[in-house]
C-alpha cells in the first residue's frame, strides 16, 4: 500500500485521463433506478385501481336499494347489509364517543400538564406506543377474557365490541392529537400564560382552538379505522347472521366488515357478489368519513386564517 | 407550570394575599381538570395492564394442561380436534411464510416508493401520489382480503405459480397482500426518515459530482438508515399480527410446509378461527387462543420495542 501511495505520480507528467470512464455506465443505472422508483408508485396506485375496480364490477348487479333494505339472509338472492350498518353505526359512534374525550384527555395532560422527567409519564408514553403496535386480534382476546366474559361478562353484544374499538383507537387518537397539541406555537401558550390566565384557561381558549383542525382529524381518521376493523370482532360475536337492527348497547350485533367476511367466505358464488356490493357500501361510508374529516380541516383552518 | 402554582402557595402566610374570590375558584378548576386530565391518561396503562392479566392466566392453565416442549416442538397443529394435538411448529411456520412474502414485496417496493417522493417526484406529482397512498392505507383488511381470494390468487398465483397446482387458498396470495396493505405505511415512515436527512449531505454529494441515484443510496440511504430499519420492524410486526386477510386467503389448515402456494394457518388467523367457533369457557380449546395469543402479543412488543428504541436514537441524531 505504502509503496502505491509514495508513488503518487503527477497526473501532467504521466498523462493520466482525468476523463470518467464510468460516466455512460452510471448515466444508465441513473435511468433504470428514476423509472424502478416511479414505477414502485405507480404499482401501488395501479393495484388500488385493480381493487376498487374488480370490486366494483363484481358487486355491481347487487348495489341497489335492496342491498341496504334488506337483512343478511341465507339466500343470496335476498341478503342484504341493512342491520350491519346499524351494528356498525351503533359499534363505532359509541366507541368514537367514549375514545375521543379518552384520547384527547390523555394528550392534553401529556402535552401540557405532565412533567416528563417522571418515570411513570415516560412509562405511559412508551405504553401508549406499544400499544399502538398490538396487533387488532389481541385486543379481541383482552375483551373475549375481560368483557364479555369474565369480570364484566357483557356478552356479545354493542357495548363489548364498541369497548373494545374504544381501547384500539385510543392510542392512534393520543398520538394525533399530541402532534397537533405540540404544533402550537409556544408563543401563543406563552404569551396566555405571561398574562395570568391558568394553565387550564390557555388550554381551553389557547392550546385546543388552534389544534383542533389537526385533532379532529386524527381523530376521524381513527374512527374510520375503527369503521373498517373486523379481527377483533370476530371474537367478540360479531360473525353471526342477525336479522333485527341493535337498539341498546345489550343488543346483538353485526357489524359490516364481519358481514363482507361472512358472504366472502361461503361455499355460494352468488355470495360474494353479495359481498363485493357490500364493500362498494362500506368504502361509501368510509369516503363521507373521511371527506368530513377534510372538510372540518379546510373549514377550522379558513376561520383561523 | 407547576412553579406558577407553587408560588402562589408559598405566598399563602400572608393573610391578604390568600387567592380569594375569582382567582381561588380558578385554581380550583385548575387541579380538578389536572386530576380528570390525569385519570383519562391511565387508561391506556390500565388497557395494557388488562391485555397482560387476561392473556396471562388462561396461558398459565393452558400449560398445565399441555406440557410447553410439547407445544414449542410438536409438529402437529389440531387442537380443537380429537385427539388433539398441540405443536405450534405449523403455525409459526405459517406465519414466517406470510411475513417473509409480505416484506419481500413491500420492503424493497416501499423504499423505491420513498425515494421517489422524498428526491424525485415534483412538488405537484407529490401532492396527488401521497392522498392516493392514504386511500390504500384506509382501506380495510376485509377488503383486501376479498381482492386476495377472487382477484390475486385466480388471476396472479393460480396463473403463473411455477411449481404444481394451486388451490383456493394459498400462503402467496395471501402473502403479497398483506404485503401491498403494508406498503403505503412502508412508504410513508421511510420517506420521514429520508426527509429529515439534512439537505447540505445531498448539496456536499452533489458537489462532488454524484448522480441523484448515487446521493439516494450513498448518502440518504445511510443518512436515514435508522429510520428505514425501524419502518422494515414495524413492517414485519404488522405482516406478523394481520388476521382477517390470512384467515380469507390462506384458508385455515395448519400444514408444516414453506411451499407458497398451499395454504396455511397463522398464529393470528388460528385465532380467529378458534374465535368463529365459539369455544366454551374453561375448555383447552378455549385456552388455546390465550396462549397463542401470549406468543404472538411478545413477539409484536419485542420488535415495537426494539422499534420505539432505533427511532428514538434516530430523532436525537437530527434534532
Amino acid at each position: 500500500m505504502s509503496t502505491i501511495s509514495d508513488a503518487r505520480p503527477d497526473p501532467r507528467e504521466v498523462g493520466v485521463d482525468l476523463h470518467d470512464t464510468t460516466a455512460p455506465r452510471r448515466r444508465v443505472l441513473d435511468v433504470v433506478f428514476r423509472v424502478a422508483t416511479a414505477a414502485s408508485v405507480v404499482f401501488a396506485l395501479v393495484m388500488l385501481a385493480v381493487l376498487l375496480i374488480d370490486t366494483f364490477m363484481t358487486g355491481q348487479p347487487r348495489i341497489n336499494a335492496d342491498l341496504v333494505k334488506n337483512m343478511p339472509s341465507a339466500r343470496p338472492a335476498r341478503a342484504g347489509v341493512q342491520s350491519a350498518i346499524f351494528g356498525s353505526l351503533w359499534v363505532v359512534g359509541l366507541s368514537a364517543a367514549v375514545s375521543m374525550p379518552l384520547g384527547i384527555g390523555t394528550a392534553i395532560y401529556l402535552e401540557e400538564f405532565a412533567n416528563r422527567d417522571h418515570w411513570y409519564i415516560r412509562l405511559i408514553e412508551l405504553n401508549i406506543q406499544n400499544l399502538a403496535g398490538v396487533p387488532s386480534v389481541v385486543f379481541g382476546i383482552l375483551g373475549l377474557a375481560f368483557i364479555a366474559r369474565g369480570p364484566l361478562s357483557w356478552g356479545f353484544t354493542v357495548g363489548t365490541g364498541a369497548a373494545v374499538l374504544a381501547i384500539l383507537i385510543l392510542p392512534t387518537i393520543i398520538i394525533s392529537s399530541r402532534e397537533a397539541i405540540r404544533a402550537v406555537p409556544p408563543s401563543l401558550t406563552d404569551g396566555s400564560l405571561a398574562l395570568g390566565a391558568t394553565r387550564w384557561q390557555t388550554v381551553w381558549r389557547q392550546v385546543l382552538p388552534s389544534s383542533i383542525p389537526g385533532i379532529a382529524t386524527g381523530s376521524i381518521l381513527a374512527v374510520s379505522r375503527a369503521l373498517g376493523e373486523s379481527a377483533p370482532l370476530i371474537l367478540l360475536g360479531a360473525l353471526t347472521f342477525v336479522t333485527y337492527n341493535p337498539d341498546s348497547m345489550d343488543d346483538g350485533y353485526s357489524v359490516l366488515p364481519l358481514l363482507i367476511f361472512r358472504y366472502t367466505a361461503d361455499a355460494k358464488a352468488e355470495f360474494h357478489v353479495v359481498a363485493a356490493a357490500a364493500i362498494v357500501v362500506l368504502l361509501a361510508m368510509l369516503l363521507v368519513l373521511n371527506a368530513s374529516a377534510i372538510f372540518i380541516r379546510n373549514h377550522f383552518q379558513n376561520r383561523n386564517a | 407550570m407547576t412553579a406558577s402554582s407553587t408560588a402562589v402557595t408559598q405566598v399563602q402566610p400572608v393573610g391578604s394575599l390568600l387567592p380569594t374570590g375569582h382567582l381561588r375558584r380558578r385554581l380550583i378548576v385548575e387541579r380538578i381538570v389536572r386530576a380528570i386530565l390525569g385519570v383519562t391518561a391511565l387508561v391506556s396503562v390500565v388497557a395494557t395492564v388488562a391485555i397482560a392479566i387476561s392473556l396471562i392466566r388462561p396461558t398459565l392453565e393452558f400449560f398445565t394442561e399441555v406440557p410447553l416442549g410439547e407445544f414449542l416442538t410438536g409438529d402437529t397443529w389440531a387442537p380443537l380436534f380429537e385427539p388433539a394435538q398441540f405443536g405450534v411448529l405449523p403455525l409459526i411456520a405459517g406465519t414466517f411464510i406470510i411475513m417473509v412474502i409480505a416484506v419481500v414485496l413491500s420492503v424493497p417496493l416501499g423504499l423505491l416508493g420513498a425515494f421517489y417522493l422524498s428526491e424525485y417526484a415534483s412538488r405537484r406529482t407529490r401532492a396527488i401520489a401521497k392522498p392516493v397512498l392514504e386511500v390504500l392505507a384506509g382501506v380495510p383488511t376485509v377488503v383486501f382480503g376479498f381482492f386476495a381470494l377472487f382477484w390475486v390468487n385466480p388471476e396472479v398465483v393460480q396463473r403463473f405459480y411455477p411449481v404444481g397446482k394451486v388451490g383456493t387458498f394459498s400462503a402467496l396470495a395471501a402473502g403479497l397482500v398483506v404485503g401491498l396493505m403494508i406498503l403505503p405505511t412502508m412508504v410513508s415512515l421511510a420517506e420521514d426518515a429520508m426527509s429529515a436527512v439534512p439537505d447540505s449531505l445531498r448539496q456536499g454529494a452533489f458537489a462532488l459530482g454524484s448522480t441523484r441515484r448515487e446521493v439516494c443510496t450513498k448518502v440518504v440511504f445511510p443518512a436515514a438508515l435508522s429510520g428505514i430499519v425501524a419502518a422494515i420492524v414495524l413492517a414485519v410486526s404488522r405482516a406478523i399480527g394481520e388476521t382477517t386477510i390470512v384467515l380469507l386467503a390462506a384458508g385455515s389448515n395448519p400444514q408444516l410446509t414453506l411451499d407458497p402456494g398451499q395454504g396455511v394457518q397463522t398464529m393470528s388467523s388460528f385465532i380467529g378461527f378458534a374465535g368463529i367457533g365459539d369455544q366454551s369457557t374453561g375448555s383447552t380449546g378455549y385456552k388455546t387462543i390465550f396462549a397463542v395469543g401470549t406468543l404472538l402479543f411478545l413477539i409484536t412488543l419485542v420488535l415495537n420495542m426494539f422499534s420505539v428504541r432505533i427511532v428514538r436514537r434516530f430523532r436525537e441524531a437530527y434534532e
